[in-house]
């Protein structure tokens, strides 16, 4: 009379579980965009597997067992309902709805097998939580029977136990990044010299507008990495970005830009081979500029350069040779820890 | 005023990706065609107005972290640099009406700069 073979329809068809299903989806590309799309929380949805979040040691019953053994269990544990297992396999699941079913017609002997529900909805263990998560909203229910490749129940899964595996998830993901935080802003403390320096160095060619800003927005991640305040990255970063701009407009060849960090002072360098600058005083006069038309239309050659960084540094120095090229430097003292270190270390 | 009350007042087109505009309040303007000056004087937070449409206005406001660009006049960027915008997380809106007029209706709606 009772069948209690798993029918066909309870389970997913066994199957080997793909490289990305058992790893995640670390080694795959993920592109800029999709990074900014995705909040941490979406990923380790994808990332996390229901196996390191279920519940493994779990409480079953056998068809043969009787309502009134599975309802001392389902009271002593406090869950309200238990998966039944025959030979290792889920053959169905059994509610406290189902006993209260039983109870009506006062069949508490009865065995499990005759009252369980056997369309059970399982998930695998490889499978991630968002597939979890999304069987929970369509199917309304609150816990989930795991079986892995080979129908054997492994687990169950409650809601409970997602919120749980995000939260350490994101706890060793903070823990993580305040450790990096710390280790970029003492950078100078731990290393002991006599003089230690943190150099940048960017190549910058000629006549690249597409690549214009981008050595800036490094130098500014860099800085704020090793912790300088907002408003000394800011001075960094307008005074880099018009000297970046500079090497791509003027020169001939590019060249190179390099921002020094020392624990007391960032050095800012430009450095070019041509075609060099004629009046190094007259660069200085605001709204002076030997841009042409084109270069105008798009808004750069106000003949504001030069005037800009001097305004964001404590010292500049232009030294020019018509013919040789050009070397700027630029200094901007740090008042005390902003980067993080102190003088004396 | 959120980004997009501000939107939908002035009647912006959208160019860069759609997102919660309604969670970013933008905290003063700046308008300047020259990147120099806009980088001197443009300050986090800030709506940034231009006819300027080429791609290296989107370096500028990423490093001075402006709330949005509004490029008037109905000049368009590429489609590179809306691409790098998106990328950048730079937002691009543009109108037909001039800088001037732009200006005075962000003022007039309570967008001060300084402020």
């Amino acid at each position: 009379m009772l069948d209690f073979q798993a029918s066909n329809r309870m389970c997913p068809p066994a199957r080997t579980p793909t490289e990305q299903e058992k790893h995640g989806r670390h080694g795959r590309p993920i592109t800029d965009q999709d990074a900014h799309d995705i909040s941490r929380v979406e990923e380790l949805s994808y990332d996390l597997k229901i196996h390191e979040v279920m519940t493994a040691d779990i409480r079953t019953a056998t068809p043969e067992m009787p309502l009134s053994k599975v309802l001392e269990i389902l009271r002593l544990n406090r869950i309200s309902g238990l998966p039944v297992v025959e030979n290792e396999k889920l053959v169905g699941v059994l509610s406290l709805e189902d006993i209260v079913r039983a109870l009506q017609k006062n069949e508490l002997a009865a065995p499990t097998g005759q009252y369980m529900t056997r369309e059970v909805v399982t998930i695998a263990n490889y499978d991630s939580i968002v597939n979890a998560i999304s069987t929970f909203t369509e199917k309304q229910l609150g816990r989930l029977p795991v079986i892995d490749e080979n129908n054997k129940l492994v687990g169950m899964i409650t809601k409970g136990d997602i919120t749980r595996g995000i939260l350490v998830a994101l706890q060793k993901d903070y823990k993580e990044e305040e450790v990096r935080r710390y280790r970029a802003s003492h950078l100078f403390e731990d290393i002991i010299s006599e003089r230690s320096t943190l150099v940048l160095r960017y190549t910058i060619r000629a006549g690249d507008f597409t690549k214009g800003g981008k050595a800036s927005s490094h130098i500014k991640r860099a800085l704020l990495r090793l912790g300088a305040d907002p408003q000394l990255t800011r001075r960094c970063c307008i005074a880099v970005y018009e000297a970046e701009m500079n090497l791509i407009i003027h020169t001939t060849n590019g060249g190179i830009l390099k921002l020094e960090v020392e624990p007391h002072r960032i050095t800012m360098s430009a450095t070019d081979d041509g075609p060099g600058i004629a009046d190094t005083e007259m660069v200085f006069q605001p709204g002076y500029s030997t841009a042409t038309e084109h270069i105008r239309e798009m808004g750069f050659g106000a003949g504001m350069g030069l005037v800009n960084m001097k305004r964001c540094v404590d010292e500049i120095k232009l030294e020019s040779s018509v013919g040789r090229g050009t070397k700027l430097i630029m200094r901007i003292f740090i008042p005390d820890q902003t980067v993080g270190v102190s003088r004396d270390g | 005023m959120n980004l997009q009350q501000l939107i939908d007042q002035l009647n912006l087109t959208v160019l860069t990706e759609s997102q919660d505009f309604a969670g970013i309040t933008p905290t003063g303007g700046y308008s300047s065609d020259l990147l120099s000056c806009v980088m001197a004087g443009a300050k986090k937070g800030d709506l940034w107005i231009t006819l300027q449409a080429h791609l290296n206005i989107v370096a500028v406001a990423a490093l001075n972290e402006i709330a949005a660009i509004i490029i008037t006049e109905n000049a368009r960027p590429d489609a590179a640099s809306i691409a790098k915008a998106n990328q950048q997380g730079v937002i691009l809106l543009s109108t037909s009406q001039a800088t001037y007029e732009v200006n005075g209706k962000l003022w007039e709606l309570g967008i001060r700069s300084g402020m």
